[in-house]
């Protein structure tokens, strides 16, 4: 789209399910729909960093003409014209799918609990590897670590059904400040549990810089 | 080598070398592409190039030998060509080559038991074989024919002439348009139109100017595909001509082609191939003098599938982890560095040298109206002649399968194809009419009774399948569309980057589903929750890889739900593949007591004296089918 067709003050009419909705320039789909109160459930989304797209549960279903796609809110702007459903069939089966899947991903976790509750999803068909597990790979500790705090104390390893949360080399990390953001934005609380791993052993730390 | 500074010279160039060139003199193609290195290619050649050099042939004309790429007809290999007689040799081993140099090289006669034969008949020449007949090769015609390493050798063949037509006869624009009119579609996968994709990215451009970058992907992670291998091996000039046209079109002057690393030999011979153009002017500043400037360099992949999608090919270009990132923006909006960026598929960038050549209108006469062109595929599983293809986009499955496949080899009944590699579909035999709009028939096949499913982009879209990169495996009545989706499935759970959660989790939940399904386990209605599952993914996935990963899944149950539901509800594979539901037992009729099973068994559980029935112990057997395969009477059955 080109800032020509789109002047700064020039708002994105659209709907959101049937209700005629204006989007400013730059905003999301989400933004959109947050700003009129229409609720769409998110986990990896924070409104401090920028969007990652993990989580998929925000995902809505976008209508344009006969065309009909689903796509996670938190990352798509709209269009003019462009018909959003929260709720249709296809929206809701990736979401009870995804919160299925979640409850066995992360079953200690009563957030998501909770969540799965509210569309129906109590139990769930796939097999549980860790019980005590409460984290999602969502991605915020490690994006408000680089992007907000500025250091990279935290990171993935590993891929696909591996992948982890650790910090650089699995060693607890001089880069970190200990300053508690990961844990302040963790949506399960799972953080909590690990900070250690990150930053060590804090009564030993020394050195240039370092702040508790 | 004498830099080229115009047109004209390479012109002059091609000409020189043409006429320096004996037309009688034999030419020795020994095929080193991937299949047939893999049984001793490389000592056929070596024992050819000793058995030439160290004697004193008796011959007017020392012939030639060289290594070349796949010849195509991988499951006869080693393979060796003999020109001008295009008499194909094949199983070839090195203790063959003394009696072909002094046969046919000395004497001119051929050595009638290399020669390929079917059914009776033997083939002298390539060009009769069925396999080769029924081909359209463009985009293979130069490859098992010229020596990669050699860019005079590509020259002669006509490389870089359409690169110097573009420079001189037409206007970026132009080439552009031409690739828009001539209908090509990427041969990544996804048929996106690749001239669309160049006339957003220029636009792009032209709102943010700045740099442009070209990729060429040559990725191709699906396992038992090697199209764009071969044609990096064996004619890596065409990749590279046709990315400096569409680097003169796009007004690129940097151009990256992403390699996997496990093909050191693809790399080997695009680099050999990039240093050569870069000597003759052919890359580089002011190419044939024609004041544009571009050049290419390597970059190689780690190796995991994800990175064939483009969004990570950036993200691993730049340097970052090679993980997908949402689109839009678009490469074409936003690519390499933030900037507008093209990335095609290696054997896209190949067809560009040809539709200049031959102009827009004939390539748009070629293969099928919405699909033009051919289609390169390698053409796997239960067919009698496995390798690489070429054929005209549109041409009808069975043609394919069973005209150049040769059809199902043994007593196997013709069951499924699967295609597209692991994000395509099984696609039963059975389906015919159906979905067909448009066939193509090689002249001699009569459509009557063959499978008519026309192979193209949209066809194959309507079955719940993908064309893809072009793997194609065959399948008969003794391969399990269960097992087969789990193994497709499997592989994407191993591949999956695990940064959105529906792939992540959700391939390894489908894979629970399978893996119970295969043992039996499940009800009916597991068979719709997996369903109801996969469509998830397909919607909620980010990248393709799992919006396409449960396609196996959805179209095997689609039209083989009776399958799935052998194995849930009678406890039975109906192919008698899956391990927990089979049993082997031994045919008191036709057991003759060789003892050979008893001999193989690893869990000693066949007992049996000698010249006595033999019996198999079922609670020790693990179902390994070792007895089967060492029975020398066929006593040993699966029930
Ligand atoms: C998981 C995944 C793997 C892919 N692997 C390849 C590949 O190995 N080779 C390739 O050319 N395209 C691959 N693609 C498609 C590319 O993303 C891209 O669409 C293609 O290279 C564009 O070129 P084309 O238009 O010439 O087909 C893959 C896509 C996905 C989602
Ligand atoms: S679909 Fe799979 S491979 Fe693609 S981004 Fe998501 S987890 Fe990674
Ligand atoms: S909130 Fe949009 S993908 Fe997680
Ligand atoms: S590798 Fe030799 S014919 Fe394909």
């Amino acid at each position: 789209m080109s800032s020509s067709e789109n002047p700064q003050n020039q708002v994105i009419s659209f709907t959101i399910d049937g209700q005629p909705v204006q989007a400013r320039p730059g905003w999301t789909i989400l933004e959109t729909a947050r700003h009129y109160r229409i609720h769409i459930p998110t986990l990896c989304f924070h409104p401090a960093l920028k969007p990652w797209g993990s989580c998929r549960l925000c995902v809505v279903e976008a209508r344009y003409g006969k065309r009909g796609k689903v796509m996670p809110s938190c990352l798509n702007p709209p269009i003019e014209e462009l018909e959003v459903f929260t709720d249709s069939e296809r929206v809701l089966n990736v979401r009870r799918w995804v919160l299925e899947m979640l409850l066995a991903g992360c079953p200690a976790s009563r957030e998501i609990k909770k969540l799965a509750a509210a569309y129906g999803v109590t139990s769930t068909r796939f097999a549980v590897t860790d019980p005590e597990e409460e984290c999602l790979r969502c991605g915020r500790c490690v994006a408000v670590c680089n992007e907000v705090v500025g250091v990279q104390a935290l990171t993935f390893g590993s891929r696909g059904v591996k992948k982890v949360l650790e910090t650089p080399y699995r060693v607890p990390n001089n880069a970190c400040i200990g300053c508690g953001c990961c844990v302040s934005v963790c949506p399960t609380g799972a953080l909590q549990k690990r900070l250690d791993t990150v930053r060590g052993d804090l009564s030993r730390r020394t050195g240039h810089g370092y702040a508790h | 080598m004498q830099r080229l500074t115009n047109t004209a010279e390479l012109k002059v160039l091609r000409d020189n070398l043409l006429q320096a060139q004996d037309p009688h003199r034999p030419i020795v193609r020994v095929c080193r592409g991937p299949g047939c290195l893999a049984v001793g290619a490389d000592k056929v050649s070596q024992a050819f190039q000793s058995a030439i050099q160290s004697q004193n042939l008796e011959v007017k004309v020392q012939p030639l030998v060289k290594d070349t790429g796949c010849h195509g007809f991988c499951s006869q290999g080693p393979l060796v060509n003999l020109a001008p007689a295009n008499l194909c040799y094949v199983r070839v081993k090195p203790e063959d080559v003394e009696e072909i140099v002094q046969t046919t090289l000395v004497k001119g006669a051929v050595v009638e038991r290399l020669l390929y034969s079917d059914n009776g008949t033997r083939y002298k020449s390539a060009a009769d074989i069925p396999f080769y007949r029924m081909q359209q090769k463009i985009i293979l015609q130069n490859i098992g024919v010229i020596d990669p390493l050699d860019i005079h050798d590509a020259i002669m063949a006509g490389a870089y002439h359409s690169l110097a037509k573009a420079l001189i006869e037409m206007s970026p624009d132009d080439v552009i348009r031409t690739v828009e009119i001539s209908g090509l579609r990427g041969r990544g996968g996804g048929g996106f139109p690749t001239g669309y994709k160049w006339k957003r990215t220029v636009e792009n451009a032209r709102e943010n100017p700045g740099p442009v970058y070209i990729i060429a992907n040559g990725e191709e992670g699906d396992p038992g595909a090697f199209m764009d291998r071969a044609i990096m091996e064996g004619d890596p000039h065409a990749v590279i001509e046709g990315m400096a046209i569409g680097a003169y079109a796009m007004g690129v002057n940097q151009g990256f082609l992403y390699v996997r690393h496990e093909y050191p030999i693809a790399i080997r011979h695009l680099a050999a191939a990039i240093a050569q153009a870069r000597a003759l002017g052919l890359l580089g500043k002011n190419i044939l003098g024609a004041g544009f400037d571009f050049d290419l360099q390597i970059n190689r992949g780690a190796g995991a599938y994800v990175c064939g999608e483009e969004t990570a090919i950036i993200a691993s270009l730049e340097g970052r982890v090679g993980e997908p990132v949402t689109r839009p923006p678009y490469p074409s909006q936003q690519g390499l560095w933030g900037r507008p960026t093209v990335i095609n598929n290696v054997e896209t960038w190949a067809n560009v040298p040809h539709i200049i050549d031959h102009g827009a209108q004939w390539y748009a006469d070629l293969g099928a109206p919405r699909s033009t062109g051919t289609k390169i595929f390698s053409l796997v599983g239960k067919v009698k002649n496995t390798g690489l293809v070429e054929v005209p986009m549109g041409i009808s499955l069975g043609a394919l399968v069973e005209e150049i496949g040769g059809g199902v080899p043994g007593q196997g009944r013709f069951k499924a194809v699967q295609t597209g590699g692991p994000s395509g579909g099984i696609i039963p035999y059975e389906l015919k009419e159906e979905f067909t709009d448009y066939h193509f028939h090689p002249p001699d096949v009569k459509p009557a009774d063959k499978m008519e499913l026309s192979v193209d982009f949209d066809s194959m879209a309507q079955t719940g399948s993908i064309m893809g990169g072009g793997g194609m495996i065959v399948m008969d009545d003794h391969d399990c569309v269960v097992d087969l989706a789990r193994y497709f499935l499997r592989f994407l759970e191993e591949e999956s980057c695990g940064k959105c959660l529906p792939c992540r989790l959700g391939l390894k939940g489908m894979l629970e589903f399978l893996n119970n399904f295969s043992q039996g386990k499940g009800a009916p209605a597991d068979i719709d929750a997996l369903e109801s599952l996969g469509k998830a993914l397909v919607d909620g996935s980010l990248c393709g890889l799992g919006r396409t990963a449960p396609n196996p899944v959805l179209t095997s149950i689609r039209y083989f739900r009776d399958e799935y539901l052998a194995h849930i509800v009678d406890h039975h594979c109906p192919a008698g593949v899956c391990r927990d539901l089979i049993t082997y037992r031994i045919d008191p009729e036709i057991c003759n007591g060789c003892t050979l099973c008893a001999q193989t068994c690893p869990q000693v559980c066949i007992t049996g004296a000698n010249q006595q029935l033999h019996t198999i112990d079922q609670d020790a057997c693990i179902r390994c089918g070792a007895c089967m395969d060492v029975c020398p009477v066929d006593a040993v059955v699966v029930d």
